[in-house]
């Protein structure tokens, strides 16, 4: 499974797992678990949790920045959890820590 | 420069292929022995240009993909990326970051970015209807 979603609803938090390889090729079928998730639970926090992500190029990016947009419209936040160094690189060639709180979770799993 | 090795793939436009073609020329590259991180750019590179032949070049149907890469005699790495696609019309518009054809808002517009940040150097060349071709080099730092 490239996506695991944790709901937490006294927090209204929704946490995505990520792991994998994140490319065009599966980006999509990524984004739809996500956004399913949003649609069933109306967070106010989305915490997308890199982790286990083994590579991302700029489809990772738009999957972001398509969440971003989207938890915008429901007045909510994103926050990027555990990305890799070279996660975060591509993330800030794309300005995505201006947008989202990019972070480490102290614990794996634990939501800021 | 003296060519030490080469090696070429073809392969279809489809999506499923983007994986194997980066990590293709990733164990390609490998040979450098380069650091892990700008194995990673090169992976991310070719994803991006792979990605673009697959989005753009072919938006309706499956073409043809073709890959060289190089290692010369001074070190450097080059990986020419090519299609027989739509073409691009305007080569400089499409370089800009942000730049998108994409309507439904999930593509960044960011490829060549992350092509010409990610190695020292890009080139393309397109022609309408006849296909592009990006070539991208990379001097791969020496570990010490």
């Amino acid at each position: 499974m490239p996506v695991r979603i944790v709901e937490n609803k006294e927090n209204k938090t929704v946490t995505a797992f990520l792991s994998g390889e994140i490319d065009h090729h599966g980006a999509k079928k990524m984004r739809e678990e996500i956004d399913r998730a949003i649609d069933e639970n109306l967070p106010s926090l989305l915490v997308l949790d890199f982790g286990e992500v083994s590579f991302m190029d700029s489809s990772g990016i738009g999957l972001v920045m398509g969440r971003y947009k989207k938890m915008r419209d429901l007045d909510g936040r994103v926050f990027v959890q555990n990305p890799s160094m070279h996660i975060k690189k591509v993330m800030r060639l794309a300005g995505l820590d201006k947008l989202a709180g990019i972070g480490d979770s102290s614990r794996k799993g634990v939501q800021p | 420069m003296k060519v030490l090795n080469e090696m070429k793939i073809t392969f279809p436009s489809k999506s499923v292929n983007e994986g194997y073609a980066r990590l293709a020329v990733a164990a390609f590259a490998s040979q450098l022995d380069p650091p892990v991180d700008e194995l990673a750019d090169v992976k991310t590179a070719v994803s991006e240009a792979v990605t673009n032949c697959i989005v753009h070049a072919y938006p309706d149907k499956v073409g043809k993909i073709e890959i060289c890469a190089r290692i010369f005699e001074n070190g450097e790495f080059y990986v020419k990326v090519k299609d027989y696609g739509c073409g691009i019309e305007d080569v400089k518009k499409a370089m800009e970051p942000l730049f998108t054809t994409c309507k439904n808002g999930e593509r960044a517009g960011l490829g060549f970015a992350v092509m010409e940040s990610f190695m020292d150097k890009l080139s393309v060349r397109s022609k309408v209807g006849r296909g592009t071709c990006v070539v991208m080099r990379k001097k791969f730092s020496q570990r010490g």
